[in-house]
């Protein structure tokens, strides 16, 4: 037990310390703008790849939807911050319950019924979301965008570092949530649902209760993570929050493993990263997504850190084995 | 006293009317055991008891806190809340989770730290947590398999599979524990520690039980009233002695054992 808090205080300690020395590396110049830029862009697609993983893959419950979630917190904390000249905060949490109200409000009716309904409703959620921001041209722009968003910080509105600072507090936040919740007695109810439904309701488990407390939760940093996008990059089109978005967050959440708030973060990172570096690939990532999907899906269905669970049995079995050589040695 | 009373259930599915009419009374510390022929109903009967199933006709009374509640129509969370547990025909752990966590699970309506105290650590989250823990590794002590409790349930070698599916419905704190086919797929020395598992249970927990089961040296070893079904109706009902001798249960069922037996 103390051996686990130890470990917790010292996984504490080095992520702080990390921090602060990447929020130095980048007010000094020694990680350049474009880095940082990613890092943190990398950082919104985490937290929303972590909604996604807290309804997809813990709960079990596939939604298609995520990118729509992301829009409605998007425009909701833009027009927070540009019409009612709300404080950055407050706008994007409030961002964030604007969002949880339409999931609350898809949830309702969908998640009573068992099976891949969700999946079909939040996809035509996703879309018509899509339409009536292009088609809601007061507060969205409409087709042309919206311009003009105010940056995390007036006066360093060139500086990545303040960008980079909210939207790091916002995923360590988002980490802390869901893993704290997921290592709960909630949280096993949650997961429950995802290993056997009809188990889960024998048990005195409040099926309906639990996906509906899971779905608008996650719908709820889904918003956040909009509104922290909206913040970041200035600038809002409804093209950014097409069904392929939201395929993004699901190919980050299958990779990194359903249902692993490691494998998410790690998998969020490299694949933003690689979409930097594979730009060149244009419309191809179409291609090559999908066909991700699919081999994972065959290969090795717990992702990322199914292949390092792999391996770590893999390494505790050749360690056993060499004990045991050790052993035959000293009888003879 | 009464433990449940089922009065004049009947259901349809389209045109097939899989139960009509069964009635059944239950009193405080029986072990009953449900049986008949295959199709007749019998886990049909279980889903409505448990509320997967809302009978078409008639009423289920559960007695909770002493008093009897008519339980028709409500959920199963809502029915397992109010004592009553069940494990299933084909085996139904969480597969992919520990064994311990299989158990944790049974105890969360219990659980009083609520979801905000989880994300934000309270002293009382943590409290409660070690004693949930506790509870469940003394309940898989009963049942010797607390070695392994940190093994993932799909794991485990049948016959505990089918140990720590009962071991996680009493941690739902049952008055009432049905029992579907427990000694399904089970080896005969295997279905006589079942047997005195069931019995062990039944006196440390105080549970009322009832149990459908196919294998007939069970259900005439340990149960004390038999229930027989067929096609959706009962046939027959007594002492186990009494269903051995009943012409209409040797015709539609026991019959048949005996001439292939002999």
């Amino acid at each position: 037990m103390s051996n686990n808090r130890n470990r917790k205080i010292r996984i504490a300690a080095f992520s702080a310390l990390g921090f602060i020395g990447m929020v130095g590396f980048i007010y000094w110049g020694i990680i350049d703008e474009y880095t940082a830029q990613i890092l943190t862009f990398a950082a919104i697609n985490v937290i929303i790849a972590l909604s996604l993983n807290l309804i997809s893959g813990f709960t079990g419950q596939l939604a298609l939807g995520h990118a729509g979630f992301m829009a409605i917190g998007a425009y909701s904390t833009a027009a927070l911050v540009m019409q009612l000249k709300a404080p950055i905060l407050a706008a994007i949490l409030t961002g964030g319950v604007i969002t949880a109200v339409f999931g609350f409000l898809i949830g309702f009716p969908t998640l009573r019924m068992r099976g891949d309904y969700l999946a079909i409703v939040t996809l035509g959620f996703g879309e018509i979301i899509r339409v009536l921001m292009i088609n809601a041209e007061k507060i969205t722009g409409g087709a042309a965008g919206l311009k003009g968003i105010p940056s995390f910080s007036e006066d360093y509105t060139l500086n990545p570092v303040f960008s980079f600072i909210w939207v790091y507090l916002f995923m360590i936040g988002t980490i802390i949530l869901i893993n704290n919740l997921i290592k709960s007695s909630q949280g096993r109810a949650i997961v429950s649902i995802r290993e056997d439904e009809i188990a889960a309701n024998a048990m005195g488990i409040n099926v309906f209760y639990y996906k509906m407390f899971s779905f608008t939760l996650s719908a709820f940093i889904a918003g956040i993570g909009g509104g922290l996008y909206a913040l970041f990059f200035g600038y809002l089109n409804p093209t950014m929050f097409n069904f392929l978005k939201s395929v993004d967050f699901l190919v980050i959440v299958v990779l990194g493993g359903m249902g692993s708030i490691v494998g998410t973060i790690a998998t969020g990172f490299i694949l933003t990263y690689l979409q930097e570096f594979l730009r060149f690939l244009k419309d191809y990532r179409l291609v090559i997504y999908p066909l991700i999907l699919i081999v994972i899906m065959l290969f090795k269905p717990a992702g990322l850190i199914g292949l390092l669970e792999d391996f770590k049995t893999w390494r505790r079995r050749r360690l056993a084995e060499g004990k045991g050589v050790l052993k035959a040695g000293e009888r003879a | 006293m009464t433990v449940l009373k089922v009065e004049n259930i009947s259901i349809c599915f389209g045109g097939l009317k899989a139960v009509s009419n069964f009635n059944l009374q239950l009193e405080e510390g029986e072990l009953v055991g449900l049986i008949g022929p295959n199709g007749a109903g019998k886990t049909t009967i279980f889903n409505m008891i448990t509320g997967v199933y809302a009978p078409d006709e008639g009423r289920i009374l559960l007695n909770s806190k002493d008093v009897l509640k008519n339980i028709t129509g409500l959920k199963p969370h809502q029915i397992t809340r109010l004592g009553m547990a069940r494990t299933f025909q084909n085996i139904r752990l969480f597969k992919d989770l520990t064994v311990l966590d299989n158990v944790r699970i049974a105890y969360h309506f219990n659980v009083k730290y609520n979801a905000l105290q989880s994300i934000f650590r309270t002293l009382g989250y943590y409290k409660e947590e070690a004693e949930v823990r506790e509870k469940a590794l003394t309940l898989l002590k009963l049942f010797k398999i607390e070695q392994k409790s940190d093994e993932l349930a799909k794991n485990l070698p049948y016959g505990e599979q089918r140990k720590l599916e009962i071991a996680r419905a009493l941690a739902t704190n049952p008055r009432l524990l049905l029992l579907d086919e427990p000694a399904a797929g089970m080896n005969p020395q295997e279905t006589k520690d079942l047997m005195q598992l069931i019995q062990f249970i039944r006196e440390e927990f105080k549970l009322t039980i009832l149990l459908i089961e196919h294998d007939m040296n069970l259900v005439m070893g340990i149960c004390e009233r038999i229930v027989v079904l067929d096609y959706g109706q009962q046939i027959a009902a007594g002492s186990p002695e009494e269903i051995k001798k009943d012409p209409r249960v040797i015709k539609a069922y026991l019959g048949e054992e005996v001439e292939t037996g002999a």
